[in-house]
């Protein structure tokens, strides 16, 4: 088996190579669906019902998929500067620190205001967590992947600590969960009769300004050139220790920005489950998206489809929602590899 | 201080350290035979766990311990391949790879357990290796139960390290995995196919990985419960380049880490009133990014580790 790399990569394969990727990966897992000795075709009927089949299904899946597409941002800015960034899950808590610092009573301030405080507190917040992972990377070349990884457990029992210690709320009947965010710092609802918030809105114009950065600024050019080939982007005169150090804040602070939106929109608290892995999905979220930073709305959408759907699937039939996690494990080894061939064509001789 | 003190003169805590260091042996044995042929294995974390379903469910279906264990290995080196399948032959991105790697075996781990095991509150328990005494040894005064009457999974994971540097540089073999990892052109100008020792050696590492994991369903617990692996695998990786990529080194890392972790513990009992617990849990963490910044300068990591290798192709 040979690969001899395309000469000309068509556009139509680009995008419908990561489609057809997915396809396989859900004929791969409906073996496992075969096994639970269920009907293929009504798991994926009641799944796809549970994500899109109404009104409510729609607005809960978009709900989820808000704090999907700010670590999926994160992790596909990073990612495209090739700095590893697996720490988003503690970014994220991070972010949902800096909020309820802030948003508990430090001060209040008019709703107008009130609410950008908390972002870029969070966003602040989010983006240090990264500078110790980047001074190790670039002084004494340690992998972040390593540090932000243990990062992640770090911070989560620092939650922990400060959750049954200090910032326990006294109201809470001894739950480990914090005071609630002040009127003036929740994300307004903006679907009646849902959850859905304006955390959502903030996640697309996020994605849509990332994707302006990276595709038409000088910062934008030099993330680009640091990932695809750091020696040859400091031979142009770019500083990739800067470079990598602008990514980072950047990646950081919209893992910071999901903490956010989770604490003063959706939840209304932090508490220990604020995430269920929501820095680790976005990994998943920015790989099927290619990197590309309009790419992440749509696979957000799709991976917080099959969470929630998964949810409803394993109440209306008997398989464990687990499938979600494997589904989307599956399809994420599918792109990669269908990604790979878009680009390679595979010789057998 | 006095009481820091005591904790050394106890059995227990030599005998916990010992315990606790099994996984972390056999996950950075398991990963350094990857590294060293050139191949970051992330999947780690994921093959751990499914090493630890898969081991104790064999068991827990009625399976014998040690076929129990063989059956881990089996779906270890069986994810380890996958995972060469995607970056030794396909050349994709090592950490990418390694990172779908966890997320599918840890799902799957978990699909499977829920799936064969639906209702259960409290997690079903198996008969766990047992601890032998060694006759003679095990009845000395403090070695006895500090070394000597341990369960035959944790010799078994002692054993392994002599074992594989022996292999590592001695044998031919050992040779072209390391070549493999140093100059894959100049294992290939031996006539030496560099994609297979790199699946080979990956196939392998992973099997050690998901004893690893068995360890802790099948000698130190006797139940499998989700989170039970808890960034163990990220802490090996950590240790790989703490050893500086030495299986000689990993062992003693991994000894040193374990007891770390086991003072830890027992500090907690003394110290537990004015510093909060969550402190002393976060220390293994602290630990392991420490000890990379200690070895960073020193680090001399395998030249080819993160770089496919093409026939026919410059690197």
């Amino acid at each position: 088996m040979r690969l001899e790399p395309r000469e000309s990569v068509s556009f139509w394969l680009v995008l419908f190579a990561p489609i057809g990727a997915i396809g396989v990966a859900l004929v791969l897992t409906s073996g496992l669906i075969l096994w639970t000795g269920e009907s293929i075709i009504e798991a994926y009927v009641s799944l796809l019902k549970g994500a899109f089949g109404s009104r409510f299904a729609l607005a809960e899946t978009l709900t989820r998929a808000t704090p999907l597409m700010l670590t999926g941002l994160a992790a596909a800015v990073a990612f495209r500067a090739r700095f590893w960034n697996i720490g988003a899950e503690g970014q994220l808590y991070c972010g949902a620190l800096a909020a309820t610092y802030l948003g508990t009573g430090l001060v209040t301030l008019h709703p107008a205001i009130m609410v950008p405080l908390l972002f870029i507190g969070g966003a602040l917040a989010g983006g240090m967590a990264l500078l110790l992972p980047v001074y190790l990377k670039s002084k004494l070349s340690v992998d972040e992947v390593v540090t932000t990884l243990l990062l992640n457990f770090v911070i989560l029992l620092f939650v922990n600590y400060l959750l049954e210690g200090p910032w326990r709320d006294p109201m809470s009947m001894g739950w480990p969960q914090a005071a609630s965010i002040i009127d003036e710092g929740v994300l307004p609802r903006i679907m009646e009769k849902s959850r859905l918030h304006l955390g959502f809105i903030i996640g697309i114009i996020s994605a849509v300004l990332v994707w302006v950065v990276m595709r038409f600024t000088v910062w934008g050019y030099e993330i680009r050139a640091v990932g695809h080939n750091p020696s040859a982007a400091t031979f142009a005169g770019i500083s990739v220790n800067l470079t990598v150090l602008r990514v980072a804040l950047i990646s950081g602070g919209l893992a910071g920005f999901a903490g956010v939106t989770e604490v003063a929109g959706l939840k209304g608290y932090l508490t220990l489950d604020l995430s269920p892995g929501f820095g680790y999905a976005g990994i998943a979220v920015a790989m099927l998206a290619n990197l590309h930073p309009l790419g992440v709305i749509a696979s957000a959408i799709f991976l917080a489809g099959i969470y929630v759907g998964a949810d409803s699937m394993s109440r209306a039939v008997n398989i464990p929602n687990y499938i979600a996690d494997v589904m989307v494990a599956v399809s994420v080894l599918a792109v990669l590899v269908s990604l790979m061939l878009s680009q390679y064509r595979v010789r057998f001789r | 201080m006095s009481d820091l003190l005591e904790i050394f003169l106890t059995a227990g805590f030599w005998a916990a350290t010992i315990r606790i260091a099994c996984p972390l042996i056999l996950g950075t044995i398991g990963e350094l035979i990857c590294e060293r042929a050139g191949v970051l294995n992330l999947g780690i974390e994921g093959i751990m766990t499914i090493g630890a379903m898969s081991g104790w469910m064999w068991v827990y279906q009625g399976g014998d311990l040690w076929t129990g264990l063989m059956f881990a290995a089996f779906i270890g080196a069986l994810f380890g391949i996958l995972h060469s399948m995607f970056t030794v032959h396909l050349g994709l991105s090592q950490h990418v790879s390694g990172i779908g790697i966890t997320m599918l075996a840890s799902s799957l781990s978990f699909f499977v357990f829920r799936m064969m095991l639906p209702s259960s509150t409290t997690p079903p328990k198996i008969v766990p290796f047992k601890p032998i005494n060694i006759p003679g040894l095990s009845d000395m005064p403090f070695l006895g139960e500090a070394i000597f009457s341990h369960t035959p999974m944790t010799y078994f994971s002692f054993a392994v390290v002599p074992v594989v540097i022996y292999v590592l540089y001695r044998t031919p073999v050992g040779l072209a995995v390391r070549m493999s990892g140093e100059n894959p052109m100049a294992v290939e100008a031996q006539g030496i196919n560099v994609l297979t020792i790199r699946t080979a050696a990956v196939a392998t590492g992973s099997a050690f990985m998901a004893v690893g994991g068995a360890y802790l369903t099948m000698s130190a617990f006797d139940a499998f419960y989700f989170g039970m692996i808890n960034g163990r695998g990220w802490i090996c990786v950590a240790l790989v380049i703490f050893a500086s990529w030495r299986p000689g080194k990993a062992l003693l890392g991994a000894l040193l880490f374990a007891g770390l972790d086991a003072m830890q513990v027992r500090a907690q009992q003394f110290a537990g009133g004015f510093i909060p617990y969550q402190f002393f849990l976060m220390l293994p963490y602290v630990l392991s990014i420490a000890a990379m910044i200690v070895m960073a300068r020193r680090a001399r990591y395998p030249k080819a580790l993160l770089i496919p290798f093409r026939r026919g192709e410059r690197i």
